[in-house]
Parts: structure tokens; sequence; C-alpha cells
């Protein structure tokens, strides 16, 4: 073999220099961010579904709404507690979980999706 | 509730290998949370909503004021998040004005009367009892409600081809060239000017939705509103499908003229002239 050896030190700093990132990032994994609640979110104790449901699937429900509210015209959504809500993510869901940023942005930046929602549905005010 | 859509097309699935229908999935998958969010509380229960415009009425409020009169224009712009582009190209139309003879152009005459000659008229989206718009959409982005005739459009699907706005003879549709968030500061200086409607995106055709949102609150249209708040009443919204409503007393009442008859799609507003 020709050149052995330099062939085996290119190799190994090119698979190093591969791997580098995941030496870099070794052991400091991101933690996931917790949705912080608002003071109007804490009060109202109750989301219009249970937490775990609402955590794993909420864009579930928010497509199922759009779909019935926009198309059939159903506009009102019946919780599992028998509560009415008006099915509308600007008017109800940002009405409690005004603070967008923590609430909604951090994970989703987290997760690296960029839903499309906020193209044409107003986000609430923030104070900074 | 509860179900994601694996779980779903596992149900599905099941209900088809023992040879049930899509129904029978929905049933076995949410007995009766379906039936309860399929409610809804009906506020407003009309059959094919139409619009019986005035024009003496109108035409008399208009020549009154210096300006004519824009209250009904303004009511639904500001409504439904409708921004001024300041360039009539770019221009979003829910509800505008034209001269006569161009909103009736199957009534030529040279020699026409000086009460409606060069007059402009109020325009919006006819709401079709035979819309060519829905029939062309290739998403179902625009649609029909069965429920009560509204033509509808669904933003989150419009693909901002245009054939609705090629088939639709009343010019009643605009596209948004420009993300509305970014028209001119100057001339939108409280944009959005309603927090509790959306907005919309570059790229999609949009139109009067004959205010859906209110209807489903037992309110009148925005335009309709603005009128009657000046005491005009020009604007007249009503349930044709009603023999005792106030359109099909004032179509009882009044000799009608409707835009394009001969096309066939049936229009649901009516002009007095
Ligand atoms: S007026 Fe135009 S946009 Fe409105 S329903 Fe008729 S064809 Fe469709
Ligand atoms: S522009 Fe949108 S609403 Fe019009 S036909 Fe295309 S998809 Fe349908
Ligand atoms: S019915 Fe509603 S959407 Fe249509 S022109 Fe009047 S205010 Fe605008």
């Amino acid at each position: 073999m020709y050149d052995g050896g330099k062939i085996i030190i290119g190799l190994i700093i090119g698979i190093g220099l591969f791997l580098s990132p995941f030496f870099y990032n070794a052991g400091k994994a991101a933690k996931a961010p917790e949705p912080e609640l608002t003071a109007m979110a804490k009060e109202a104790k109750v989301c219009v579904a249970q937490k775990s449901y609402m955590r794993e699937s909420h864009f579930t429900m928010l497509d199922e709404w759009r779909n019935t509210s926009v198309r059939d015209g159903e506009r009102y959504y019946t919780a599992w507690d028998g509560k009415k809500y008006y099915k509308s993510l600007q008017v109800t869901c940002m009405d409690c979980h005004s603070n967008k940023t923590k609430f909604c942005d951090q994970c989703h930046n987290y997760v690296d999706v960029d839903p499309y929602c906020w193209d044409c549905h107003i986000v609430p005010e923030e104070k900074k | 509730m509860g179900v994601d859509r694996r779980e779903f097309l596992k149900i599905a699935g099941y209900a088809a290998l023992f040879g049930l229908g899509g129904k029978a999935a929905i049933d076995i998958l949410a007995p009766g949370e379906l039936e309860a969010s399929m409610q809804g509380i009906p506020l407003t229960q009309g059959k094919r909503w139409s619009m019986v415009i005035d024009m003496r009425k109108c035409l008399k409020q208009q020549e009154a004021g210096k300006d004519g009169c824009k209250e009904c224009m303004i009511a639904c712009h500001r409504e439904h998040n409708v921004p001024d582009w300041g360039n009539p190209k770019h221009a979003i139309k829910w509800i505008w004005q034209d001269k006569y003879e161009h909103v009736f152009p199957e009534h030529p005459n040279q020699f026409i009367d000086e009460g409606v000659r060069h007059k402009p008229f109020i325009l919006l989206c006819n709401h079709c009892l035979n819309p060519p718009c829905v029939r062309v959409c290739p998403t179902q982005a625009t649609f029909k409600r069965e429920s009560d005739g509204i033509v509808a459009m669904d933003m989150h699907r419009c693909i901002g081809c245009r054939f609705c706005m090629a088939a639709c003879p009343y010019g009643s549709r605009s596209f948004n060239w420009g993300d509305p968030r970014k028209a001119p500061k100057e001339l939108n200086p409280d944009y959005p000017t309603n927090r509790a409607y959306p907005e919309r995106s570059m790229g999609v055709v949009e139109k009067c939705n004959f205010c859906v949102e209110l209807v489903a609150k037992g309110e009148l249209p925005a335009c309709v509103q603005a009128c009657d708040k000046i005491k005009v009443h020009a604007l007249n919204f009503g349930d044709l499908d009603a023999p005792e409503s106030n359109v099909r007393k004032l179509l009882r009442e009044h000799y009608t003229i409707r835009r394009k008859p001969a096309l066939g799609t049936e229009p649901n507003l009516f002009y007095i002239i």
C-alpha cells in the first residue's frame, strides 16, 4: 500500500471533522422548553381539552376547528366538561395564551416547525 | 377527541375490514363526542341569504354629501381588514362602486335616463345560486354553503390559481399581489382594523363573504349596519326562501334588476332603480 499512513491519518482527520458537531454539542443537549402560562391561563385551570392531549395534538384540534367552522359553519365546540367554546385560534386560544413567544414559539423553534397560522391570524400584542 | 391521525386510520382500517363505511368509523371512534361538536349554536336560520339594494335611496345619500357616501365600504373594509393599496390595479374589492353603464352593460341606451347615467352603483359578490367560481376552483377553496347559500372562501386552501377570477362574470374577486401587512402605512394608519378577524397572505384570492362571521352571531352584515346607522336603509339583507321576509316583500312591491341575468348564474343581489 502506498502512503498508507497518510491515508489513515487523513481518514481520521476527516472522520473527526465529520463528527466534530457531535463532540461539540456532547453533554449539553438543549432542554425542551416549558410553555409558560399567563395569569389568565393559570386561573382558568382547564383548557379546551386535557393538557396531555393539547400538548401532543393541539394542531389536530386546530385543523379540525378550522375545517368544521369555515366549511361546515359549526362555530362552537363542546369540551369534555360540557363547556362551549367559540372555535377560533385568534379570538379564543390567544385570549388566554396571549404570550405567543413564550407559549407557542419556544417549542416550535425547539422542534423546528414553522406553522403558517400567523401569516394571516393576528398575534396578540405582547408587552416586552 | 383524543385520537390522532394514526389512531383514526387504524380504526378506519378495521372498520373497512369489517365492511363498515367511513361514517361507522366515526361512530366507533367518538360516540357522542362528534355529535356534540357538530351541534354548534344556531343563531340564524336563513336558507338563501340575499340582498336588495335600493339605489334610489343610495344615490340620494351619495348626492347629499360633497364626496358621496362611502359608509358601507368603509365599514366592510374595517371589519375584514381590507387594506388600501393606493393603486387601483392592486385594489382588494369586497364592496365597491362602478358606473351604471358598466354594471348593466346589457341595457345599452344612447339616450339614457339622467337618474342613472354615470351613477355609481354599489357592487359586491352576488352569492350566485349557480356560481361559476365554485365550479372552477380546483381545491374547493371556494364553495357554496348548502345551509344558507353563502359563497364562501376557505383561505387555508386557496392556492392562488385565479381560475375563480376568470370565471366570475362580475369582477367580484381580487388577488393579493402583496402581503396585506405590507400595504402602505400612510394609507392604512390603524391597520389591522379588526383584531378579531384574520388577515390574508400574499397570493390568495378574496371577496365579500356576506359577513358569515356576523350572521353566525345573529348580526346583520357590516355594510347593512353602516347604511342603517345613517338612516338610509338602502341595503336590505334577508332570506329569499321565506315568503314573508323583508327581501321578498321588497321584490313583490318593486321592479328590480339583476346583473347579467342571461348568464344563468342567478345572482342573489337585486337592484331597485
Ligand atoms: S358574483 Fe362572482 S364570486 Fe360571487 S358567487 Fe357569483 S361568480 Fe362567484
Ligand atoms: S384562486 Fe383560490 S379560490 Fe380561486 S379557484 Fe384558485 S384555489 Fe380556488
Ligand atoms: S356583506 Fe359583509 S363582506 Fe359583503 S360587502 Fe357587505 S360588509 Fe362586506
